[in-house]
């Protein structure tokens, strides 16, 4: 009796699903927050103004999130290395330094938000607008909608990473430990673009 | 060997169902059920234009509002809720895994959470019709300021702003390219990775490869549009000033960003259609597709060239007319490839032993209606003619030329040709043929005379042109009339497919597995296919054209045929 037939088709090209699935999701996220900071950049090169707003983004936090965003991408990658050889222990516990990674980015990224709203600079920026300078509370729309969308990114990274932490317990699925962590990288290299742009260009 | 199950309940069999066949069923009755609504704003809008300030049969006075929303809707729903649920999903799901020889999609959840995503986008767009301030009216292009109320009001109330005609269709077109976006993943990753034994890159049917390049095209440059939705949505319901000049902002963002995704999206409508032409001329003519290779460097090419073209909508926007000369040339260029797979089929048909069946019909239909709307487009991709002729009936003509045969003759060119396959019942055809030859008929009734229309002047989005005496002349007000009862010819036309198809469904099953004697994967496979399609699966021994070989007994000899 036959109930599953899927290895009765021979794949050509021998890429295990996931991954390539995984590969065509990435390709179509990058190219969103690509169209976003081309926005951005021709805004940047078009407003000079904007380095003295980009002045007041706490670069330290930035930085220090950088580090945690590559250390907990280097966590996920021991946990591949682990999933690999079958240690599941040890893969839930690597998954869980990125995971933990993954909070102080978002606990780093609340602390620089509330500063930031104190002092003013909002999605709207009223304060800025009533000023007359619009174009620098431009820059603070922009400056949200990226780290924003690129926060919920992370967001979503995390649910992932925890669903596939929760599903591998028993020792089943555990290739989706390198599709969570391609995934990870991802959000990573985005930082790593959006980190630069909007903290250290003044 | 056989296929056994476990009894599939209603519920999961039907509605949220994961078998390719189903999810690629659902979606065309979506994309008809939409079709119906579209067409029935267009016969609104048309009525209006044809006898304005009278009250129209089945909807009552039309007033400018009113009239402005429903042009806007209409666009909409034939280019994202038809022609993409019905071109690219509907014949995506159902075919590729057929004709590359698999089980299934590579992610059937997906699949199927891909459809009811893009069910609920379609109830939200019909949503807002029904909030205050009724649908959006700024056009299918949703340019600001018209689509951004935070210019008007730089504190908006939060859920008012949500609430209303404008941001629900960026949250229901959002919502619709997440689901062709996840159907997109679907069809790359089926194609490379779940063909045939023997199924190698170049015997992978023309159509399997369209939809491919299609879903690359989409999702290279859907990408900065959906940002843009994402300021856009901001700009409304927050305050933002993306798109406010006063603010810093640039109205010229959201024209670049729509158009580097709006135009490629023509190319993604179009090549699943011309996919079906390939697959349907070879069979109704018994010779194999001419220069099959050629034909996917061809479209290659296109796909590149897509994504360079897209200001040539912008033409009257302002742009650097250095930059407006480079887009002309690069719309003029693309143009090229599409001429050669289109010579191509013309070779195809070349000295071929032709049965001019139904499919067949509306294929050829396609391909004479199709020259009409390229020709044209090659006059309004030289800048200096589309500064005269921008936002006229010319356009509007034009591109009902290109996307009519594309959506509704590629649409029917595949349902007549594929019906067998998926009901295991043949349609009736001098039913058909009647279909095609009055959709023809009606087809050019409405819009060749509005070029005319167009090159005298009239802009496309005037309600009523009786307020405007300078214009208002004759013979174009009776063209408009002539269009108008032609458009509801055309509609009162669908109704002949509707009763042929009820009706065939309720005949017995013919029995016949290939009943046009085809080559391609999908005929080996019962008719309708059941779950799982193949037992045994085929194994792939040529390419997908094999018609007339010299020394075959047939004249047609399918993949899985071995060599001698």
């Amino acid at each position: 009796m036959e109930t599953k037939q899927n290895h009765l088709t021979i794949p050509i090209i021998k890429i295990p699903q996931g991954r390539l699935g995984t590969w065509v999701l990435i390709a179509g996220e990058l190219v969103i927050f690509g169209g976003l900071i081309c926005c951005y950049l021709l805004f940047r090169i078009r407003y000079p103004h904007w380095g003295a707003m980009a002045a007041h983004t706490n670069t330290f936090i930035g930085a220090l999130n950088t580090v945690v965003l590559l250390l907990s991408s280097y966590t996920i990658v021991r946990a591949h290395g682990a999933a690999v050889k079958l240690d599941v222990a040890k893969a839930r516990l690597w998954m869980t330094c990125t995971l933990l990674g993954g909070v102080m980015f978002l606990v780093d990224k609340s602390i620089e938000y509330a500063h930031e709203i104190s002092e003013g600079f909002t999605f709207t920026s009223p304060k800025l607008v009533a000023a007359g300078d619009h174009v620098g509370s431009l820059f603070w729309s922009f400056y949200y909608i990226m780290t924003g969308l690129h926060g919920a990114h992370v967001l979503a990274g995390m649910t992932a990473i925890f669903i596939v932490m929760m599903q591998i317990r028993k020792g089943n699925n555990l290739h989706r430990v390198e599709l969570v962590g391609m995934y990870w990288h991802m959000v990573d290299l985005i930082w790593i673009f959006l980190f630069p742009l909007l903290y250290i260009a003044k | 060997m056989e296929n056994t199950h476990h009894k599939q309940s209603f519920w999961s069999k039907y509605v949220f169902s994961t078998d390719h066949k189903t999810i690629g069923t659902q979606y065309m009755i979506m994309g008809m059920i939409m079709a119906g609504v579209g067409g029935y704003l267009a016969y609104v809008f048309r009525y209006n234009l044809a006898f304005p300030g009278k009250s129209i049969p089945f909807y009552g006075m039309l007033g400018p509002q009113a009239y402005n929303a429903f042009v806007t809707i209409h666009g909409m729903i034939m280019v994202f809720w038809v022609g993409m649920p019905v071109l690219l999903s509907a014949f995506g799901n159902y075919l590729i895994p057929l004709m590359i020889g698999s089980d299934d999609m590579a992610f059937p959840t997906v699949n199927m959470m891909s459809f009811w995503i893009f069910a609920v986008s379609a109830l939200v767009l019909i949503a807002s019709f029904f909030v205050p301030g009724g649908a959006f009216g700024g056009g299918w292009t949703m340019y600001p300021p018209f689509s951004a109320g935070g210019y008007l009001d730089p504190n908006p109330n939060f859920f008012k702003a949500l609430f209303s005609g404008t941001s629900l269709l960026i949250l229901a077109v959002a919502l619709e390219l997440v689901a062709m976006l996840m159907g997109g993943i679907n069809f790359l990753v089926t194609t490379i990775n779940k063909r045939a034994k023997g199924m190698t890159a170049w015997r992978i049917p023309i159509i399997v490869w369209f939809l491919n390049i299609a879903a690359v095209i989409f999702m290279f440059s859907v990408g900065p549009l959906v940002a843009g939705a994402f300021m856009l949505l901001f700009d409304n319901v927050l305050g933002t000033g993306f798109y406010d000049p006063h603010r810093g902002g640039d109205p010229m963002l959201w024209e670049h960003l729509f158009w580097f995704f709006g135009h490629p999206e023509v190319y993604v409508l179009l090549l699943p259609s011309l996919g079906v032409l390939a697959e349907i001329l070879p069979v109704f003519s018994r010779k194999p597709l001419f220069a099959y290779k050629t034909i996917i460097y061809l479209a290659l090419a296109s796909a590149f060239l897509s994504v360079l073209v897209w200001a040539h909508h912008q033409f009257v926007a302002g742009i650097d007319p250095r930059m407006a000369t480079f887009f002309s040339i690069g719309t003029i260029l693309i143009s090229i490839p599409f001429a050669g797979i289109f010579l191509a089929f013309m070779a195809t048909l070349w000295g071929g032993a032709i049965r001019m069946k139904v499919p067949m019909m509306w294929a050829i239909g396609f391909i004479g209606l199709f020259l009409v709307g390229g020709l044209t487009g090659l006059f309004l991709g030289s800048n200096t003619f589309d500064i005269y002729a921008h936002d006229t009936y010319f356009v509007v003509a034009h591109f009902h030329y290109t996307l009519f045969p594309d959506i509704f003759f590629g649409f029917f060119a595949a349902f007549y040709y594929w019906f067998p396959k998926f009901s295991g019942k043949q349609l009736n055809s001098s039913m058909g043929k009647w279909h095609f030859w009055l959709t023809f008929i009606f087809f050019n009734g409405v819009f060749f005379l509005l070029f005319f229309n167009g090159l005298a002047g009239q802009h496309r989005r005037i309600n009523d042109y009786s307020s405007f005496s300078l214009i208002s002349r004759e013979p174009y007000q009776t063209f408009e009339q002539i269009a108008t009862i032609c458009a509801i010819g055309l509609m009162l036309t669908q109704f002949i497919f509707i009763f042929n198809v009820v009706k065939s469904l309720r005949k017995v099953k013919t029995g016949v597995k290939n009943p046009w004697e085809a080559t391609t994967l999908e005929w080996v496979s019962d008719s309708p296919p059941p779950h799982g399609n193949f037992n045994p699966y085929p194994e792939v021994f040529r390419g997908a054209y094999d018609y007339s070989l010299p020394d075959a007994e047939v004249d047609f000899t399918p993949q899985n045929t071995p060599k001698a």
